[in-house]
């Protein structure tokens, strides 16, 4: 098992190790080490490998992310997962704002809150965070699943496309043209597989969520909606 | 000179008299808002008349100064741009650029014929809003990726596959705003490539989800390096309004090419107010660009693109001669493919506009076929046919610029100075920092 010491080595020979990792490599798990919160640490990593990160990260932690595990042993800075296309990441500790931003699939899992606009413009991914969000989560987001065991900050959602979103707690005011949506079998069984597949199978009831989605009000400019903009 | 009307005795009447104020086209504009509760909205860049490059002449040489040669003696065109940073920058053979248009704006063709036309001068071609096609892909040899605000698109891979990266912060057409795009264009390998369902209307964002100022976008910069290896030149593009600033933080926050494009810089999609009355045009924008990168010691180390207007080889020349290291082209590259051709002049009647003036790229009906997703236009543009135009009209643009260098006595296009100007006008004087013409007053500079 490789380790990669970041306080004796550069960061772009780490990210250029991971990136010359072939999709067949034996070598598919890492350790980095002292990270001290520097940016963009396992950012494009496009291979099936493991790399677990020991401290907190900064900015942009396994930002646009294909294919790899990424845990991360620590609290996320800004833009952790940003625009991942697939794969999984994991934040034991917090994470800043816009978690997940514009992610196109994979799996984010964040253990502590999230910050502000966690969710912004989602394109498909899983977001699961076990505390809670900040305001404006979800903002403009397209595709995927938020789900939060903890509280939403507000507006949530706002201007949301066809992302769905889980809380199980409170929140405190939905964005504009976000509402509440009744949480039919479908929607239990699929958030149930969003939690299996955040290691909370049978842990929690789905039944304890509700559903948020879009109203659909804003998809075709109207003035009459003026209002609400 | 109309006789005056007369009255029933015979007597002259007052003449018919417009406002200079309610003219004709602003009183159509209130009938329309009247009738119809919503503001405009409309394609291309600021309509209304500005001072441009045309309030420029370049001073030939004679006998303080020595020419060169026509067809004879080399002007050198070639530009290099990302050396900063990057460790494989891109060579041009010529300084005019191909901007940015999104896949969806423009049909498949459309791009595919631009990054044709750009290939065969030896030029890039930008991606949009909206990702890269495997037409522009392909018939681009050198491509840039513009990041944008919306991440519609966006892919890593792309990003690794892309010649250089154009993050962009704003437009000229709209400074400080994002985009619409109609849920007429919206069929379904557009809403595929942006993850929304087909036929809605597709809000841009016009902030990024994930950074905020300058010191995050030194951090964004780092990512995107990280993630391409350092290879790939970082360009910033910001529409033109702080100039001076904007062009000193994109550098500052490690930028290798600063993208400036003025108010006539057209759009796919905005409201007609945004276009005609937020940002400066380009001739405004450039000296203030060029004095940050002088301040920050980093004229022609970070290049300096500018866009907005740019028609003829005589801009090239004018914008840089003011210190730009390239320019690039949208509508006229554009027009060059076809689009506003008067050929298709009985279908623009049928739309309620005319050759020349058509402007509702949004609602998708473009009877050239190039802002358009319908496939009946969109087959009108032959790409191997419109690359060609294209080609042909960068050549002449080329030209024209080295003509002009040469008779400055000039050996390269970057050597033209602002030494090389005079003003027609006391703002274009203002604005780009050059007498006016045949006088050595250069308005709040000197010589008054």
């Amino acid at each position: 098992m490789p380790t990669f010491d970041l306080k004796h080595s550069p960061l772009r020979e780490l990210n250029r190790t991971l990136y010359a990792l072939r999709p067949d490599t034996n070598e598919t798990h890492w350790t980095v080490t002292g990270p001290d919160g520097r940016h963009a640490i396992a950012a494009g990593l496009d291979a099936p490998i493991s790399v677990e990160i020991e401290g907190n990260v900064g900015y942009y932690c396994a930002g646009m992310n294909k294919h790899a595990s990424v845990l991360i042993n620590g609290n996320a800075g800004v833009g952790v997962a940003e625009n991942m296309m697939s794969g999984f990441v994991h934040v034991r500790g917090d994470a800043s704002q816009a978690a997940g931003a514009t992610a196109h699939g994979g799996m984010l899992v964040i253990d502590g809150n999230a910050g502000a606009r966690c969710g912004i413009s989602m394109k498909g991914v899983d977001i699961l965070v076990k505390g809670s969000i900040g305001h404006m989560s979800a903002f403009m987001a397209q595709a995927g699943t938020l789900t939060v065991l903890g509280n939403a900050g507000e507006a949530l959602g706002d201007s949301l496309y066809e992302a769905r979103l889980y809380v199980r707690g409170s929140v405190k005011s939905l964005g504009s043209d976000c509402i509440e949506k009744e949480m039919r079998d479908e929607h239990r069984e699929q958030l149930f597989a969003k939690l299996q597949a955040g290691g909370l199978a049978g842990e929690i009831d789905p039944s304890e969520f509700k559903r948020y989605g879009s109203a659909r009000r804003l998809y075709h400019f109207n003035v009459d909606n003026a209002g609400a903009y | 000179m109309a006789e005056n009307p007369k009255d029933p005795r015979g007597l002259p009447r007052t003449h018919p008299r417009f406002s200079a104020t309610y003219t004709p086209d602003v009183m159509a504009e209130i009938r329309r808002a009247a009738a119809t509760g919503i503001y405009d909205i409309r394609g291309a860049g600021a309509k209304r008349k500005l001072p441009h490059f045309d309030d420029l002449l370049f001073l030939g040489a004679s006998i303080s100064r020595y020419p060169l040669e026509g067809y004879r003696e080399r002007c050198v065109t070639e530009v290099v741009l990302g050396g900063r940073f990057a460790s494989k920058p891109i060579t041009l053979k010529t300084p005019i650029t191909i901007a940015g248009m999104s896949f969806g704006s423009l049909s498949a063709n459309a791009k595919e014929a631009l990054g044709r036309g750009a290939t065969l001068a030896g030029t890039s071609t930008t991606t949009g809003d909206g990702g890269m096609t495997e037409e522009e892909r392909g018939h681009s040899e050198k491509l840039v990726y513009q990041y944008l605000p919306s991440r519609y698109g966006m892919n890593p891979d792309d990003l690794r596959r892309a010649d250089a990266i154009e993050i962009v912060i704003g437009q000229g057409a709209k400074p400080g705003g994002g985009g619409m795009l109609l849920g007429q264009k919206i069929n379904a390998r557009v809403a595929d490539m942006r993850c929304l369902p087909p036929g809605i209307d597709q809000r841009s964002a016009c902030r990024h989800p994930d950074w905020t100022g300058p010191d995050d976008l030194e951090i964004k910069i780092e990512e995107l390096r990280e993630i391409t290896g350092g290879e790939k030149p970082i360009y910033v593009k910001v529409g033109a309004s702080r100039p001076y600033y904007d062009t000193a933080l994109a550098a500052k926050s490690g930028a290798d090419v600063v993208v400036l494009d003025g108010m006539q810089g057209g759009t796919a999609a905005t409201q007609d107010v945004f276009i005609e009355h937020v940002g400066i045009p380009i001739l405004a924008a450039i000296r203030p660009a060029v004095q940050a990168l002088q301040d920050l010691g980093l004229h022609r180390t970070v290049q300096l693109v500018v866009s907005g207007g740019i028609r003829s080889g005589a801009d090239v020349a004018k914008a840089l001669a003011l210190g730009a290291d390239a320019v690039a082209i949208g509508t006229g590259a554009l027009i060059a493919l076809g689009d506003n051709d008067p050929r298709w002049e009985a279908e623009y009647q049928a739309l309620g506009t005319t050759a020349g003036a058509y402007d509702d790229w949004h609602e998708g009906n473009d009877p050239a076929g190039i802002t358009t997703q319908r496939p009946d236009l969109a087959d009108r543009l032959d790409p191997v046919l419109g690359g060609r135009r294209l080609a042909n009209y960068l050549a002449v643009m080329t030209l024209e610029a080295q003509t002009i260098a040469r008779a400055c006595g000039k050996s390269h296009l970057h050597n033209l100075e602002p030494e090389d100007l005079v003003a027609l006008t006391i703002e274009a004087a203002a604005m780009a920092g050059v007498p006016l013409a045949g006088t050595s007053w250069v308005p709040g500079k000197s010589g008054f």
